[in-house]
């Protein structure tokens, strides 16, 4: 920090200090220590004074050496000559009869942080380890650790080690405590502190002794132990039980955590701890601290994946203090949407109402998408709701409202009627660009429904020469086509003069490309037309998505009581500010969810299964598992040649038959994969249709064979990208072909399509379960029909290699795929 | 792990700076202090990183108490050291402002020093840091001839014996060493209500949060035995007898707490150690045993002249001897509003329209049980639409209730064991603040 006059201000202190009748007066001395330290901490650069202040250490008044000390400690890696000097002072200290005065020297010799130093502490250190002060011994076992971290290379000391394991039976809880944090860290490359049996049993029946700190870390640190016996992990457990409900929130979740990664074993004793927890969670919910309410609200999210009805009960407890911050508000109405069921509804939307109005708008849009969530399932008193909120005419509300009544449009075709009774003149209102975008992709769906669409369009037509946004230009495009399709009286002249403008005047690529590609498809008939244009007007596939079933407990107990809970909402943010829905990020995460669920309901086929495709693509599912979602974007550029797409995919090909019988090539940068997909519509259908189908997500074909025929192929090419959370989003290709050989030849390679078989299934079992139509009985048997129908082979790869985008895509390009087969059908 | 804790004030000043680990220099105060005010207003901000760096603070008393950690450490350890650490420095400093925080920086710097070593917790318990802490806290309370709080009618100090000055509970607890000042105990009976009330006048939601703190002055302290009264009743089954039952839903008591006694007689046993802590903790849900504190009867209405017209009356329904003070009530107005004219009824009352929360706010400086207030506010809002009336509520009302709790929790007794020597004052505090008290319209 630029500090005016530190000069000055250095050259005083200096005086000063070095002033004898100042030093000779132990009050002034003091104060003008205290002048530095005030300095120092503003950001004044003081360690010229570093001689002067070695001199003031030399003193018997506590108070002076405590401030000197913390001098010392901040700048002593810039003078390492001369402290030295200060050395001797803290030797001598060391030997003082006052404990505290002796605990003070050892601490600050060893946060000095010289290795030049090593030679002089080591000594102290080890007599301290002996001291009968437990201040002493506390500070002399962090030492090690200090001493250990400073020179990370050199060799262990043996006698030191044995020294610290014996003093986990010291008396002083927190020289125990202390002890293991040091051994963590001198033993990390060996993985920590040895816990094994007796040391586990000493450290529960010590763990009451502990303060709230020593706790926590007991509890995080036995989270590596393996009981041997379900009779000991049962004894631990009862032990353990008191704190669960304990009253201070760290051990109550440090306990929990423990018990999750104890039990990971015993879904229904994990379950039962989750309900044990609900009354402490609730009450840190509702502690006086913002910051602790809303950590505790995170974790709830968290457990409720598991438990959907853990808190349906006390659905009240989060309802929003009127003066509560934003970010608090927000994540109680991610809760609430989740708690609501058949006889709180009335209460949580009359809730949430009332919040729509809220003058922060953030918190209000968030009121609104929150009441469209629960429109999936509720949709009539949702949208009366959301209808009267757009007679208040205010743009944010009225943007809001449009988008989640696109969102839920999407979801719910059967609320269209209401909603386009509602668009009436809302375009006056409407101000924000993500509002207006998701106006027009309404009027573009239902057109036909909506009386005023053209003259609405009109409007938007009249004024594009003025319109800043790129997406209110491209989807007023493609609607203005869509409506030509179904009025084309109305339309016609607009269209005409939109596509002028737009081919001869815009200056941005991508509106005039997209221009240019729909005069063309106009020139090719109507027919054509209609079939690039009409795409789907909802996702059947996401409407069963609604009652979400519950995720094993393993999917998020190891984020449980990180801070990775807590950040999580800036991701899921940036995925919620999108386009039109056609245009969704993906999430891949819904595909791991598939697996899990299937994989924990299945009855012998559990390891076959989880080894499968979708999982072996990479060797640490399970951290990815249980890693944050990440939004997947897929683009076409840049585009790829067909020459280069042979040459790409044939090189490829090389590679991988050279290994041979491994399915799963993997390298540093490439990745092949293979799965199928079990489809009887697929092969037949259009090639037109698929084109664009795949288009609307990104997907570009690149030759296929006609339909009918065997074998039948289709060559496909995206670019997958997705950012993490910090660093800049990476980009891979990923090349596949679709290959559908007919009956006979998958039955010859029944054995070898056995695993790739079971992705397929999984994928279409998991839609049954979802749908809750069949059971999981049923399920097996439907298996067994399914492989003998026909199946998709779906051959990727990918380069650079990304296990997690890949496997977003293989999501994506079944979710089209069925999508495509369920409308033929 | 805590890597670096610092305080910063509202404006971004360092006002302590303590790194425990070296893994990180001191350029992320300003990093921190960049990103957290860059943050747009629904981003949460407790936690942010850095790099492998991770921001996590809490924001008490207008400064910025943040630690950072590299390791993937446990938020609620976090947050609940950065709390403790705040109490801390608020009994050490007397009050927690950026004042007493930049005066008292060499006692902060020592609490810090003896609270966490190389980045783990010690200890944070005020029995064992007073052996250690040296440093004397400077006050930062300057002579006021306006405090006269303590003074009764006619300069006569009538009242003395009886109330406590209300300053006397926020000054740092050592200093009674030196002043041979008195040595007093606070027990502060604490009960926060969350409340909304519907648009028919139903009770939807009723939760009360509670606590008692005892805050310690004395340098040494046997045994306190603090007696609860004796119906008092912990969840649904336990009632006894008939009648005024004091009854809560759940009720957690301090570890240093001794219960033996609890079971039979209602009495809590504590060695309590200097400075503040919080003994117990209870919660009530939905079942209030009296009627909630305040009620709403709000017309409102469109007058010929576009003007939206809002007669509310509030009734206060607690015992006539007892009064609420500060209330405020804040009525959500449309937007667009633009002036507004009061009819209030009485002087000492004030209502203005605040723009920039778009809302208008009801002073009422104290409120007695038993009456009912009113007033008549009239917007001018441009181009009112009938919709607009949607926009008006809910109505949010803080408000004090001094020696009142809502359960009706008492302390019935408060003996220290054996009796301290010289004069010793034991001071029994009830008050019940409003969360958010929600009356939807």
């Amino acid at each position: 920090m630029p500090y005016l006059g530190s000069e000055d201000t250095v050259r005083e202190l200096r005086r000063a200090l070095s002033n004898p009748n100042i030093q000779s007066d132990q009050l002034r001395y003091r104060n003008t220590i205290l002048k530095v330290i005030r300095a120092m901490s503003q950001g004044v650069d003081v360690s010229g004074l570093f001689s002067e202040m070695v001199k003031a250490c030399a003193t018997v008044d506590i108070v002076q050496k405590k401030l000197v000390y913390v001098f010392l400690c901040s700048y002593a890696t810039l003078n390492p000559e001369l402290s030295l000097l200060v050395i001797n002072t803290l030797r001598k200290d060391c030997q003082d009869p006052n404990p505290m005065v002796r605990s003070l020297a050892l601490r600050n010799m060893t946060n000095l942080r010289l290795p030049s130093l090593v030679e002089y502490v080591e000594q102290p250190l080890t007599a301290a380890l002996r001291d009968r002060a437990a201040c002493v011994r506390r500070v002399a076992v962090l030492g090690w650790a200090k001493l250990h971290n400073l020179q990370p290379n050199s060799e262990i000391d043996a006698a030191v080690v044995n020294e610290l394991y014996s003093l986990l039976r010291d008396p002083d809880p927190v020289v125990m405590v202390n002890c293991l944090r040091a051994l963590e860290e001198i033993l990390k490359e060996e993985g920590g502190v040895a816990i094994n049996k007796p040391i586990t049993h000493h450290l529960l029946n010590r763990l009451k002794d502990c303060d709230v700190w020593g706790q926590c870390e007991v509890l995080r640190i036995l989270q590596r132990y393996q009981p041997q016996s379900e009779d000991e992990l049962f004894n631990i457990l009862s032990l353990l039980d008191a704190s669960l409900v304990s009253p201070h929130p760290p051990v109550m979740a440090a306990t929990l955590s423990l018990f999750l990664s104890l039990c990971s074993g015993l879904p229904a004793v994990s379950l039962a701890a989750l309900e044990r927890v609900r009354g402490p969670l609730l009450a840190a919910c509702g502690s006086t601290s913002r910051e602790m309410r809303f950590t505790a609200l995170c974790h709830i999210q968290l457990l409720l994946r598991s438990l959907p009805g853990l808190m349906g009960a006390h659905y009240k407890r989060f309802f929003c203090g009127y003066a509560e911050p934003a970010y608090i508000k927000q994540r109680k109405m991610q809760v609430l949407v989740e708690l609501v069921n058949d006889e709180n509804v009335a209460m949580l939307l009359d809730e949430l109402k009332g919040y729509c109005t809220d003058v922060n708008t953030d918190t209000a849009q968030a009121a609104i998408t929150a009441i469209g969530r629960i429109g999936r399932s509720y949709s009539d008193s949702c949208l009366q709701i959301l209808t009267g909120l757009l007679a208040l005419k205010q743009d944010h509300i009225t943007s809001a409202v449009v988008q989640t009544m696109r969102d839920l449009v999407w979801v719910c075709p059967q609320c269209s009627d209401t909603v386009c009774l509602a668009l009436e003149g809302c375009e006056e209102t409407l101000q924000d660009s993500q509002g207006r975008q998701a106006l027009l992709w309404l009027l573009g769906v239902y057109g036909e429904r909506v009386s005023s669409a053209p003259y609405t369009l009109e409007v938007f037509i009249d004024g594009v020469r003025c319109e800043a946004s790129l997406g209110v230009k491209m989807e007023l495009l493609t609607t203005t086509m869509r409506l030509f399709l179904c009025r084309p009286a109305e339309t016609q002249d607009m269209l005409g003069r939109l596509l002028h403008y737009c081919i001869e005047e815009e200056t941005d690529m991508c509106v005039r490309d997209q221009a240019l590609l729909y005069y063309r498809v106009l020139h090719r008939g109507i027919g054509e037309t209609r079939k690039v244009l009409q795409g789907r007007r909802s996702d059947p596939s996401l409407g069963v998505l609604i009652g979400r079933p519950a995720e094993p407990i393993s999917q998020w107990a190891r984020s449980f009581n990180t801070l990775e809970p807590l950040r999580q909402g800036t991701i899921e943010m940036e995925s919620a500010s999108r386009g039109s829905p056609e245009h969704v990020t993906f999430e891949p995460k819904t595909n791991t969810d598939l697996s899990d669920t299937l994989s924990c309901s299945q009855v012998e086929k559990v390891h076959s299964d989880s080894d499968s495709a979708s999982r072996r693509t990479d060797s640490c599912a399970d951290v990815l598992a249980s890693s944050v979602a990440v939004a997947l974007s897929l683009s076409l550029f840049p585009a790829l040649s067909p020459e280069e797409f042979e040459h790409l995919w044939l090189q490829r090909q090389d590679l991988h038959s050279k290994q041979g019988a491994e399915k799963m090539v993997e390298e540093e940068d490439y990745v092949c994969l293979e799965a199928s997909f079990q489809s009887t519509a697929i092969p037949h259908c259009s090639p037109q249709s698929l084109q664009a189908g795949l288009q609307l997500v990104n997907i570009q074909t690149l030759a296929f064979t006609p339909p009918h025929t065997l074998p039948w192929r289709v060559y496909l090419y995206t670019h997958a990208q997705h950012g993490h959370s910090g660093d800049a989003p990476r980009s891979t290709l990923i090349l596949g072909e679709l290959l559908h050989t007919g009956e006979e030849n998958n039955r010859a390679g029944a054995k070898k399509g056995m695993c790739d078989g079971d992705v397929g299934v999984e994928g279409m079992q998991a839609e049954r379960v979802r749908e809750g139509v069949q059971t999981t009985d049923d399920g097996l048997s439907g298996k067994e029909s399914v492989r003998k129908e026909e199946e998709v082979k779906v051959t990727l790869k990918q380069q650079p290699r990304d296990d997690q985008a890949l496997k977003g895509f293989l999501s994506i390009l079944k979710t089209v795929l069925h999508t495509l087969s369920s409308e033929r059908n | 792990m805590i890597s670096q804790v610092f305080i910063l004030s509202s404006k971004g000043d360092h006002l302590i700076y303590k790194d425990f680990r070296g893994e990180a220099g001191s350029d992320v105060v300003s990093v921190f202090y960049e990103k957290v005010t860059a943050l747009t207003g629904d981003q949460p901000p407790v936690v942010m990183s850095h790099k492998d760096l991770h921001f996590v603070h809490v924001r008490q008393g207008g400064l910025y108490w943040v630690a950072t950690t590299t390791a993937d450490s446990s938020p609620f350890t976090i947050i609940e050291f950065l709390n403790r650490l705040t109490a801390l420095v608020k009994d050490y400093c007397g009050s927690l402002s950026e004042k007493s925080v930049q005066m008292n920086f060499a006692l902060i710097y020592e609490l810090l020093d003896e609270i966490v070593d190389y980045g783990y917790i010690q200890t944070t318990s005020s029995d064992v840091l007073k052996n250690f802490i040296q440093t004397e806290a400077v006050s930062s309370k300057p002579f006021s001839l306006f405090d006269l709080s303590n003074v009764g009618l006619f300069g006569a100090e009538t009242q003395q014996s009886k109330v406590a000055p209300s300053t006397a509970a926020t000054r740092p607890i050592q200093s009674s060493r030196e002043q041979g000042g008195k040595s007093e105990i606070f027990v502060d009976v604490i009960e926060r209500m969350s409340v909304v009330i519907g648009s028919n006048g139903v009770l939807m939601k009723a939760d009360i949060e509670g606590e008692i703190k005892v805050k310690c002055y004395m340098p040494s302290c046997s045994e306190m035995r603090i007696g609860l009264n004796e119906e008092f009743s912990i969840g649904k089954s336990q009632l006894r007898g008939y009648g005024a039952a004091v009854r809560v839903d759940e009720c957690s008591f301090h570890q240093a707490v001794r219960l033996d006694e609890f079971d039979t007689h209602r009495i809590l046993r504590l060695c309590p150690s200097q400075g503040e802590q919080t003994v117990m903790q209870y919660q009530l849900s939905d079942d209030l045993p009296s009627a909630p504190p305040f009620r709403l009867f709000p017309t409102i209405e469109r007058d010929s002249g576009g003007r939206l017209l809002m007669y509310l009356k509030l009734r206060c329904d607690l015992p006539p001897k007892s009064a609420a003070i500060n209330v405020c009530a804040t009525i959500p107005v449309p937007k667009g509003s633009v002036s507004l004219s009061q009819e209030l009824s009485s002087p000492d009352q004030s209502a203005e329209l605040k723009l920039q929360s778009r809302a208008v706010d009801w002073q009422i400086p104290r409120f007695p049980g038993g009456t009912q207030l009113s007033a008549l506010f009239k917007l001018e809002v441009p181009g009112l639409s009938s919709a607009s009336m949607l926009e008006v509520g809910p109505v949010g009302l803080s408000f004090e209730l001094p020696k009142i709790t809502v359960t009706g929790l008492q302390i019935r007794f408060l003996r220290l064991s054996p009796v301290q020597p010289g004069p010793s004052q034991r001071w029994v505090r009830y008050v019940t603040h409003s969360d958010s008290y929600t009356i939807r319209i």
